[in-house]
């Protein structure tokens, strides 16, 4: 196959895959990063401790445990059938759902950081003010927490671009279908294609230099908080 | 001991609560018109009970109404944000994202509009907040920011107005700053208040209704001029104690600078200090500017000299004093004498005295 168009199949399979993942992630994080702010479960704690895990697991840990849960004998495998959308390994699917675990500590901190900052006052400052609770949500508690939010956006799309064992585990080496940049170049590499591994490699040191460079501009001390914790 | 106003009426608070060191436990039913101060120190519990009419804390055992209409009982709450009221917080609490004026207009696109409310223009004029609309939280002063808080909590047009000591976190300058928009919307408004307070001179300038609370229990509970007068009175205010007169300048004496201000059954002359004929005002005598002797001397520099009648005595909180309870017509007034001069007058109820009142001080 024409290697450019591997390159480009590559590409926007990553930028995909990563806006996906972010988009779904912002949508799930946010509700979770809510109830962890404001919880007094005693299930806070595990839980919390359950969505930091993919923080210090190996990837391929996490990759292994995915692709037997969702090959065609793992629970989730067998629902996945029975609904008839068969098995989501190697498929892009499979690795929207991978990363989405595999980034979640990543938008979830963040997002939970700005709303323990927000602090309780705001909500009943809200409350005395007729506001209800989704009023509240939309018009207190998202804007407070613009910051964080932004950096949980960033910062998921940046890492999902990264993103290797995981694939690689999941998703295999597919052109077109599930072969990402990362795993591109590791191919390359393999191959001893120096010269168009530069290419991509160089490509994503800027890439992700830039990446942070808009962050800490603009956002520099969210980011800080959610790096340190 | 609080029944001057039917329950329909009211603003009834039944509450029992207990958190580990503190528990509150009254049972109140207070007017719905004017201002009522919950008076107290801090711990005494007088910002948990006014949390609890808010709804933003739930007793686990209560009852409260406000005009009939049943706020908690039993399983049924009312939450905040859907009972009539506006909050006022200790510090200040208009959203940083906001400026003033958003922080206003999030407050009037809330509003209840099934009555007639107080319009942008009154608000901002009443607290006088028109300069500072442009800005954001973080470039007003403390005063500045609680008076924008003020304005906010008015323009959603609540039919009771809550306060949480708004002075407390400022200092002197500032309040003195902002306690004549508040006298402001005692006289101006028709909206009912609850007003959270541990100062003496609050008390004095706002009152109509006070509330002694310590401990999580009402102490006393009456229009503020019964129960400043009353000489076993839980408000222990020291050196500051004194009753609150409320009294109409009657006449002006250019001469000699004076005014004169009449109350229910006597008149007394205090330094012209500009308030117009007919005007309202409030005047303190403190207990300590009062003295008493048998006969009328009019070789005194003592201005105020009113005939009384001795009601009560008892000692004073402070050693060697005696606090005196006196009727001057219709109104009751303190005088603290050491008990060495009550012995030498043969003071005792019912007798007959002079009242010397030193120095009297419009206070609104």
């Amino acid at each position: 196959m024409d290697t450019t168009l591997i390159h480009w199949q590559a590409i926007w399979l990553t930028l995909k895959l990563a806006s996906v993942t972010t988009v779904v992630l912002m949508i799930l994080a946010t509700p979770l990063a809510w109830w962890l702010a404001r919880t007094r479960s005693r299930l806070k704690q595990p839980i919390a401790a359950l969505c930091a895990m993919p923080l210090v697991l190996p990837p391929t840990v996490l990759g292994f445990y995915l692709l037997v849960l969702m090959g065609p004998n793992g629970p989730v495998g067998q629902f996945t059938q029975w609904l008839g959308i068969g098995t989501l390994p190697f498929t892009f699917t499979g690795l929207v759902v991978a990363s989405t675990l595999y980034s979640l500590p990543f938008a979830l901190q963040p997002i939970q950081t700005a709303f323990e900052n927000i602090g309780p006052r705001p909500l009943e400052v809200a409350a005395t003010l007729r506001a209800g609770p989704w009023d509240t949500a939309i018009h207190v508690i998202l804007p407070l927490a613009r910051n964080g939010m932004l950096s949980a956006a960033v910062l998921t799309f940046a890492h999902t671009i990264g993103e290797f064992g995981v694939v690689l585990m999941i998703g295999g080496n597919i052109p077109g279908a599930t072969q990402v940049l990362s795993v591109l170049i590791f191919n390359q590499v393999e191959a001893m294609e120096y010269v168009q591994a530069h290419w991509l490699a160089g490509g994503m040191v800027v890439f992700s230099f830039v990446v942070l460079l808009v962050l800490y501009t603009f956002n520099y001390r969210s980011v800080r908080l959610s790096l340190v914790n | 001991m609080n029944d001057y106003t039917s329950e329909q009426n009211g603003l009834v608070a039944r509450l029992k609560l207990d958190y580990p060191g503190f528990s509150l436990d009254v049972n109140l039913n207070l007017p719905t018109s004017g201002v009522t101060v919950l008076f107290g120190h801090s711990g005494s519990g007088k910002t948990t009970l006014l949390r609890c009419i808010a709804g933003l804390e739930r007793a686990a055992q209560g009852h409260i109404s406000f005009q009939g209409e049943v706020w908690q009982d039993g399983d049924r709450f009312v939450a905040t944000h859907k009972r009539p009221i506006g909050y006022v917080f200790q510090e200040a609490s208009l959203f940083p994202h906001l400026n003033a004026r958003g922080n206003l207009d999030f407050a009037r696109r809330r509003a209840d509009n099934s009555r007639a409310g107080i319009d942008l223009d009154f608000a901002v004029q009443l607290l006088g907040i028109g300069h500072l609309l442009g800005r954001y939280p973080a470039q007003l002063s403390g005063g500045e920011r609680q008076r924008v808080a003020i304005a906010r909590a008015l323009l959603i047009n609540p039919r009771l107005l809550l306060m949480d000591e708004p002075l407390a976190s400022l200092d002197q300058a500032r309040k003195q700053e902002i306690l004549p928009y508040l006298e402001n919307l005692r006289k101006e408004l028709d909206l009912p208040i609850v007003y959270v307070s541990h100062s003496a001179e609050e008390v004095a300038r706002l009152a109509d209704v006070i509330v002694a609370m310590d401990n999580g229990k009402v102490l006393a509970c009456g229009p503020l001029g019964e129960t400043l007068s009353r000489l076993d009175s839980p408000i222990k205010l020291g050196e500051d104690t004194g009753v609150v007169v409320e009294a109409t300048i009657s006449a002006r004496d250019a001469t000699w600078h004076l005014a004169e201000a009449s109350f229910a059954g006597g008149a007394l002359w205090l330094r012209d200090t500009g308030h117009p004929l007919q005007d309202r005002v409030r005047i303190r005598v403190l207990a300590r500017d009062v003295s008493l002797s048998l006969s009328h001397h009019a070789d005194t520099s003592i201005v105020n000299v009113l005939p009384a009648t001795v009601m009560e005595i008892a000692t004073d909180q402070q050693q060697g004093l005696a606090l005196v309870r006196l009727k001057v017509g219709d109104t009751a007034i303190l005088a603290r004498l050491t008990l060495r001069s009550a012995h030498h007058l043969a003071l005792a109820a019912g007798k007959q005295v002079w009242a010397q009142i030193k120095s009297v001080a419009i206070i609104q």
